[in-house]
């Protein structure tokens, strides 16, 4: 199936995203202003720092179109971009807010505390998935009520894999691993999606 | 180790992970809390905790160390970005008591006085990550086997003076694309010649880029500088005294962020760069006498 996947590209990690399609044939573009969500069929929010994100996003006018783009279309936040798409993270800085979750900042500490682990993820198979924590956001409630499933947790840490129907959100990195299974996830939730427009 | 409960920690993944996470973004030298809540409010993904900004180290000289570790923990008290700090070349107990305070990254850096003139810090040691200035590959290599998992040009820390970094950049990124078209066989001697360990030199050549982030520093004090460093090819860009020795800093702080972004974008880049006050004074380089060079430091 064609499709366009949108990697929002303010600042961080966007590249090893677009690259990560590119290895599943998937086109990927640059976003930086709203008009550049027009067309896409989803949209990757990467990793970096959620604050420098929101702030350009606010000021170049991309958090109504990213809210409305969001309630519609399959969108992804990686770890900043977890944090970008939850409605609560307890501190002021702009976010999206389309996913019905908590999140703390910071929540295993400093960059000397980042770590990487395997994790079991709910939709991807059995193997384990070599999880990298890079001073990491956690998802402290998840409004299960509201739709939200857990895909994966750490043991006395948290929630750190969830979706919320055409949302996902994930604490850790995959794009810093060669494993690409959560990719193929968010490419099959796109799939799914286009095919019930087309009905 | 538990590694199903604690993971890994200091993992080359996840210290080249956090650079990876800062491309494209802004890295602002501070000097208090206050400086890093305007950094953090305009838009930088980290700062750099210093005493002295470059431009004040060079004015007044004497033997530059790493800062007292109280105005570090103040600056990493003060904002919810990552907080870098800097150690001299070869100091590796101050690299020790940084990551003993939980700084983010350790720049180990020529901006301080030397405290060795043969060795640099085995950064491998570390379980912080350790970002080195380079001035072309063999220098940037060397450092990257030494563990430092980020890079940034030297330029000429303290100037306002963008020519060093530029011919840094160039260096670095002309070098990558001359072992791209090396056939392998070349790759060894080649090696030898820039005094680079051979496994990084064929990684380089693989990759077409350095195997870790690179970003730009020394000199840069525009929205024009950063995105020129953006379009040569960079990752992003440190400013060191090019913004809280300007006129306005927090407008020039977010118009750099914003141009680093947009850095492919003339007319967003003439928007930014409009109104923003004074510039900070600036030194010409071809006006610096050699002994007051920084570049040179670092082996």
């Amino acid at each position: 199936m064609n499709m366009t996947i949108g990697v929002l590209a303010l600042q961080g990690a966007f590249i090893e995203h677009i690259k990560m399609l590119a290895e599943l044939g998937v086109d990927a573009v640059e976003v930086r202003k709203p008009e550049h969500l027009d067309d896409l069929d989803a949209l990757i929010i990467p990793g970096g720092e959620s604050t420098t994100i929101g702030k350009l996003a606010r000021t170049y006018g991309l958090l109504d179109p990213l809210r409305s783009f969001t309630q519609q279309k399959p969108t992804w936040g990686t770890c900043a971009g977890l944090i970008f798409l939850a409605k609560r993270i307890g501190r002021d800085q702009p976010l999206v807010g389309a996913m019905d979750i908590t999140v703390e900042r910071n929540a295993f500490g400093r960059q000397v505390d980042s770590f990487e682990v395997d994790i079991l993820i709910e939709g991807i198979g059995d193997e384990p998935f070599r999880a990298v924590f890079i001073r990491a956001p956690v998802i402290t409630h998840a409004d299960e009520d509201k739709g939200v499933e857990v895909l994966a947790e750490l043991p006395e840490k948290g929630i750190v894999a969830v979706r919320q129907g055409h949302l996902l959100g994930t604490a850790f990195h995959p794009e810093l691993t060669a494993d690409c299974r959560l990719h193929e996830l968010f490419v099959r939730m796109v799939e799914a999606e286009k095919s019930t427009e087309g009905a | 180790m538990s590694e199903q409960t604690n993971g890994s920690k200091g993992t080359w993944t996840v210290k080249a992970g956090l650079a990876q996470m800062l491309k494209g973004g802004v890295i602002m030298d501070v000097v208090n809390a206050e400086q890093a809540r305007i950094a953090e409010e305009a838009g930088a993904v980290a700062v750099m905790a210093l005493e002295r900004v470059p431009a004040d180290i060079r004015d007044q000289g004497g033997v530059a160390r790493m800062s007292d570790p109280e105005k570090i923990v103040e600056i990493m008290e003060s904002t919810s970005i990552p907080v870098m700090a800097k150690a001299r070349i070869g100091h590796f107990v101050e690299a020790q008591i940084l990551e003993a305070l939980g700084v983010d990254y350790i720049d180990e850096s020529e901006v301080l006085t030397p405290a060795d003139e043969e060795h640099h810090i085995n950064k491998h040691d570390f379980t912080v990550p350790f970002v080195c200035g380079a001035r072309n590959l063999g220098e940037a290599l060397r450092r990257i086997g030494e563990g430092a998992a980020m890079i940034r040009t030297k330029g000429e820390a303290g100037t306002g003076d963008v020519v060093e970094a530029v011919r840094h950049a160039r260096a670095v990124l002309g070098e990558i694309r001359r072992v791209q078209h090396m056939p392998t066989e070349e790759l060894m001697s080649y090696a030898k010649s820039i005094g680079a360990p051979y496994d990084l030199v064929v990684r380089t050549a693989e990759l077409g880029r350095l195997p870790v982030v690179n970003f730009a520093a020394g000199g840069v004090a525009t929205p024009a500088d950063a995105a020129l460093m953006m379009q040569l090819g960079l990752d992003g860009v440190f400013v060191g005294s090019g913004i809280f020795k300007s006129g306005n800093p927090e407008k020039r702080a977010k118009a750099i962020v914003e141009a680093v972004t947009h850095y492919q974008d003339a007319k967003i880049l003439a928007q930014v760069s409009r109104n923003l006050g004074e510039p900070m004074v600036g030194i010409g380089i071809s006006t610096l006498p050699d002994n007051e060079k920084l570049a040179g430091r670092g082996w």
